[in-house]
């Protein structure tokens, strides 16, 4: 449809979904939606990455318990996170023993998930996928910045990664909740070379895939919610004046879901939160429950990630952004 | 056809004087033009024959990619004026008075423990300066192991970080992350990841003073 957008032909829709949240994420604005929250960071295990592994895990369990499947029921696996080589993902997939596919979208993974999911089921390839993401604060930290102990000042413009997973079961069929279009985000570059400016780095591909998306489907009226993945405070404000100037008037429909995991104030997380699990378990404590509660709407969940790689970053490189874009409608329970 | 693209390259030189009037839409446009041109090219230069075909067609590229340089600076320039209006100022002067009281109260310690030694000990200056340092970094190290270190450094911001006890608190942070990779790839490796530079520099920086301590006599 248009020129980016894909319509979804056969029904897709999302059949269940659990999150599990970290400990500060536990203490902020959404702490009594999450399925699970974590006591300590650390979930009883000797590193991060294994924690965070666990805690990708236990998500999609919970996720596959709540539609009571069993993982052999599943055709594909699909996910990602923030640790080098995707390596959480992968271990949760050993554990899961079915057909896996590993994203690297940083946080647009989630978004990317769906996409692809979806578009193996439409094709008939399966008849369920998960998609699954993580990221955790203390791995991610130690990987692209300083040690986690190591006391220095954030910048303004920098974000907090999020610890959390979100998993979601796609199946083919009618359901509540729809996963109707999508469109697949372009790699824009605006020449933001500070690794603790992702917000701007990223906003520029949200934009473009925001309006290409609006282009193609006919505008503003259709929908009820935008929300982007992680552009935090500084990303969605100037997402929100682009859009403007190309002549979307977007105020009181559009979110991002890093301004919604913490308390601004007391939280100290400057701009916002970030990272794989930023969407992935906002969009599953918040913006999925909303569209219930209001019996009807669609939502355009945009998926930014900032492709970055420390290594290019200290070379002077600048940062790729990429921004993807899906489309969920509610239906009513009545229909499944 | 390549008579043509040099045409394309010309008229479009000619646009691109007015390049500070052009809005992004405009912009877009040409740089899709110049992707479309650039294909062919290559295609060109490939099927080209002798040196002197190739030559022109690599002459035609750089023009091309040239002017593709130019308008996606000119969109850069103009998306992070944006940004700037948008991105909040760090408050300089907060931030300036409470670097100077964390520093200070970290140095007021250290003045504390040498004139505690001078008197209490009877040691003079030269001994007990270092042994002000070494305890500094003592006392940093298990700051930072409990974690309260990293809070002191988020409210202190430089004011903890460049008195000695901002290099301790580096190495240990360094070496906490990393233990879990082993003695040796862990924290034999990683350990000066951050002070690293700190050390090299510093003991290149001692070694040309004292150079030209020898030379002054």
């Amino acid at each position: 449809m248009g020129k980016r957008t894909i319509v979804y032909e056969r029904p897709i829709a999302i059949r269940s979904w659990a999150t599990v949240a970290g400990r500060k994420e536990g203490r902020g604005k959404l702490a009594q939606y999450y399925d699970f929250i974590l006591e300590h960071n650390q979930f009883g295990e000797k590193s991060w990455e294994r924690a965070e592994q666990k805690m990708q895990q236990y998500a999609l369990e919970l996720a596959l318990e709540k539609a009571n499947l069993t993982a052999s029921q599943l055709d594909y696996f699909l996910g990602g996170d923030l640790l080098n080589q995707i390596i959480a993902t992968s271990y949760t997939a050993r554990a899961a023993n079915i057909p896996y596919f590993g994203l690297y979208g940083a946080c647009s993974s989630l978004a990317e998930g769906f996409i692809l999911g979806s578009c193996l089921l439409d094709g008939g390839f399966g008849r369920r996928t998960a998609v699954c993401t993580s990221s955790h604060h203390d791995a991610a930290e130690r990987q692209l910045r300083y040690p986690t102990e190591m006391g220095v000042q954030r910048t303004l413009t920098a974000q907090w990664t999020v610890t959390g997973s979100g998993a979601y079961i796609l199946e083919q069929g009618q359901g509540a909740w729809q996963v109707t279009k999508a469109v697949p985000g372009k790699i824009v570059d605006r020449g933001i070379s500070n690794s603790s400016d992702m917000g701007s780095a990223m906003a520029a591909a949200a934009v473009d895939t925001i309006a290409s998306f609006l282009q193609d489907t006919g505008g503003l009226n259709d929908l009820d919610y935008i929300v982007t993945g992680d552009l935090g405070k500084i990303g969605y404000e100037i997402c929100k004046k682009q859009l403007q100037e190309r002549g979307y008037d977007v105020a009181g429909r559009y979110f991002d879901c890093g301004m919604q995991i913490y308390h601004e104030e007391d939280q100290d997380v400057h701009a916002g939160g970030s990272g794989c699990g930023c969407s992935a378990v906002v969009l599953g404590t918040k913006y999925l429950p909303l569209l219930k509660k209001q019996g009807r709407g669609k939502l355009l969940l945009v998926g930014t990630g900032a492709l970055l790689s420390p290594l290019t970053v200290q070379q002077g490189e600048t940062i790729p952004g990429i921004a993807h874009g899906i489309l969920v409608e509610y239906k009513g329970e009545g229909v499944s | 056809m390549e008579q043509c693209i040099e045409h394309a390259l010309q008229n479009r030189e000619k646009r691109l004087k007015k390049l500070q009037e052009m809005d992004e839409k405009t912009m877009e446009d040409l740089l899709q033009e110049l992707r479309i041109e650039h294909q062919h090219l290559i295609a060109d230069e490939a099927a080209g024959a002798d040196g002197a075909e190739q030559r022109y067609y690599q002459d035609l590229l750089e023009q091309n990619e040239n002017q593709s340089l130019l308008i996606q600076k000119k969109i850069d320039r103009m998306y992070q004026q944006q940004t700037k209006l948008v991105t909040p100022k760090a408050p300089l002067t907060k931030n300036v008075i409470r670097a100077f009281f964390v520093g200070g109260m970290i140095c007021l310690l250290g003045q504390i423990i040498i004139n505690f030694v001078m008197v209490r000990y009877g040691l003079d200056f030269k001994a007990a300066s270092p042994l002000a340092s070494i305890s500094i970094v003592v006392i940093t190290a298990i700051l930072t192991g409990f974690g309260i270190y990293d809070e002191i450094g988020r409210f202190g911001g430089a004011g903890s970080m460049v008195p000695i006890s901002g290099f301790a608190n580096s190495v240990v942070s360094a070496a906490l992350e990393f233990k879990r990779e082993g003695m040796i790839y862990g924290i034999g490796a990683k350990i000066f990841t951050i002070a690293g530079p700190v050390i090299l520099y510093g003991t290149v920086a001692s070694v040309i003073i004292g150079f030209i301590y020898y030379l002054m006599g």
